[in-house]
């Protein structure tokens, strides 16, 4: 075609920049968010998905998650197949948490469950930030009321990572009232003398963070994960003036006396080993 | 003269019209009655048609009335004896909530509320009624204060939110808020909740974990703002009015909802109107339910708290054979 003489060639092959910041690595080779140091994925993922460059915390998949602190082979999930239904009826809602499950292969935003770790029982609670951004509506809700159920239940200690942007507002009121629900089933199993560690990682906010990700016996937080109750951008609207840096990172919940404690990824799992150690020591 | 809803305007219109024809009469001498009767009598009509089909956004429009009866108002008219008890006793106090002790009828009680601003200045002092984290411990010390003398707790919801702001985060808004719910779903007395304006997310629950959950006919209750919501969903706040719809917020949808016991009646066009004749239909509804829960143990009443919100919340499971519209 003559329109064709005109289409100056491309002389260099082209490298998409389409894909910006893609946390979950997937090539062969990963390149970091934040100090752009590169490794072989491979060996990321041996190192628990943290840079060795940078330490800079990747966010896991709930299924991650759970491998890494599991003692392997002792798992066993709780409620696999409760599904979200569409209370509000909400346009498109159910077509993004199918979209969900397809990308995620779990069916809601949290997976609950029981195993051991370092040997020692316990029931363990793990939000997916991939899921609809671990947003908390019903599902979520009951998924980790039932869980909390099965600790007093069977009188273990409850562990649960949170991972969400808060409520989930296509369920509108019904998911505000999750962290009610969520509470009252920690209230029990707190009068119960039962043990509950929650560990917030990025990110922890809204409804979450104000609800059962606040109140643990010990309460811990993965680096630089962001936690707060309302976004950055609605305080700077608000208060009209610039925030720090750090604002509303573990660092600075653990400065402002919030937390227990930052856990690197590497120490996580001997941390929470001692911790059951020291309960199950104390129950005797 | 209240300020003018939109909703209300034909009302309003009407109105006037029927005061001129009545002053134009008096003025010319000039029989009118039979005009007048007859507007008037549509004027009736008018009134039942708007109030009895209030839209949601209506209803936002009179919970955030600038003359809606707040919690002091209602203290008011409620209680005797009232003594308004201050600070949380580790930072300071936090003026968005009030409360304190007081008699219902013969018995002693808590009360404890929200409370906005009437004017500008009292808002800038409470800050709009959207607490810090030192109201919500504020508010904790005071339930714990009832709990140890026995006495019953009600709890008048009416915040547009808990307070974003850099102090609030920094001392801890999320435990604040988080602690008041574990520590609500435990207490051994009677906890009675009263939605009376706007129940904004975290911060109106804060203070809403009761064995009672009442909201009155044109309050609302909502995990995010209308305004909030329209700007995620649809990135354009001034979509409030189509989010307000959507998201099922008034009293009605929380009943349906199965979140709330009962609806408060307003009286015809918002409590504002009548504040003393609406503090007599909430006066009917608590005494009734705290008849109710006085009958009950301490352990029946964290039971019924427990029952009440563990069954909130819709789901099903992969082969309920859901389909996907």
């Amino acid at each position: 075609m003559i329109k064709g003489l005109f289409v100056k060639k491309k002389k260099y092959a082209t490298i998409p920049t389409g894909k910006v910041k893609q946390d979950v690595p997937e090539g062969i080779m990963s390149k970091c968010p934040e100090c752009k140091h590169i490794m072989v994925t491979k060996e990321l993922k041996k190192n628990l998905l943290v840079c060795q460059g940078c330490q800079y915390h990747y966010s896991m998949s709930s299924q991650e998650r759970i491998a890494s602190l599991i003692d392997e082979g002792t798992f066993t999930e709780y409620d696999t197949e409760m599904i979200s239904k569409n209370p509000l009826d909400f346009p498109d809602y159910l077509e993004k948490l199918e979209g969900d499950r397809k990308k995620t292969k779990i069916n809601e935003a949290v997976v609950t469950g029981e195993g051991k770790l370092d040997g020692l029982d316990v029931t363990i609670a793990v939000m997916d930030s991939r899921f609809r951004m671990g947003s908390m509506g019903s599902v979520v809700g009951e998924k980790i009321t039932r869980a909390i159920e099965k600790a007093i239940e069977t009188e273990k200690p409850f562990i649960i990572f949170t991972a969400s942007g808060g409520a989930r507002m296509q369920e509108g009121v019904l998911s505000l009232m999750q962290m009610a629900k969520t509470s009252v089933a920690l209230k029990k199993l707190s009068e119960k003398g039962l043990l509950f560690i929650s560990v917030m990682t990025h990110p922890t906010t809204g409804g979450v963070s104000a609800s059962f990700a606040s109140v643990g016996d010990y309460n811990f937080a993965e680096p630089k994960a962001l936690i707060g109750f309302a976004g950055r951008r609605i305080i700077e609207q608000t208060i009209r003036q610039e925030l720090p840096d750090d604002f509303q990172t573990a660092e600075f919940l653990l400065k402002h006396g919030q937390l227990d404690g930052v856990i690197h990824r590497s120490d996580m799992k001997k941390t929470l080993g001692t911790l059951l150690k020291i309960h199950s020591e104390g129950r005797r | 003269m209240a300020a003018e809803l939109e909703f209300e305007r034909p009302i309003h219109e009407l109105e006037k019209k029927i005061a001129e024809l009545k002053s134009f009469m008096e003025e010319k001498e000039i029989d009118l009655t039979d005009e007048i009767q007859n507007l008037e009598e549509k004027l009736s009509r008018l009134e039942n048609s708007t109030y009895s089909e209030m839209k949601p956004w209506d209803r936002v429009q009179i919970a955030r009335h600038a003359e809606r009866p707040t919690t002091l108002d209602y203290i008011k008219y409620l209680f005797t004896d009232f003594i308004e008890l201050h600070g949380d006793r580790l930072f300071g106090d936090d003026e968005a909530i009030v409360g304190g002790v007081a008699f219902y009828k013969d018995l002693p009680v808590t009360v404890i509320g929200h409370q906005r601003g009437k004017d500008t200045k009292e808002n800038l002092r409470r800050n709009f009624g959207m607490p810090h984290p030192e109201g919500y411990r504020k508010a904790l010390r005071l339930m714990k204060q009832a709990e140890k003398f026995n006495r019953p707790i009600i709890c008048f919801i009416d915040t547009k939110g808990a307070y974003p702001g850099k102090a609030a985060e920094e001392r801890g808004q999320s435990e604040a808020i988080a602690r008041n719910l574990v520590e609500m779903a435990g207490l051994t007395v009677p906890v009675i909740c009263i939605v009376i304006g706007e129940g904004g997310s975290g911060g109106a629950l804060a203070l809403g974990v009761g064995n009672y959950v009442h909201m009155l006919e044109n309050s609302t209750y909502s995990v995010i703002s209308p305004e909030g919501a329209a700007a995620i969903l649809w990135k354009d706040a001034s979509q409030a009015k189509k989010a307000a719809e959507s998201m099922r917020i008034t009293a009605p949808d929380l009943k349906e909802l199965g979140i709330i016991d009962e609806i408060i009646e307003e009286v015809k066009g918002g409590a504002h109107k009548d504040p003393k004749r609406q503090s007599e239909e909430i006066d009917a509804v608590l005494e009734s339910s705290l008849n109710h829960l006085l009958t009950m143990s301490e352990d029946e009443l964290i039971e019924q708290r427990y029952e009440k919100y563990k069954k909130i919340g819709q789901f099903g499971f992969v082969n309920d054979s859901i389909v996907v519209k």
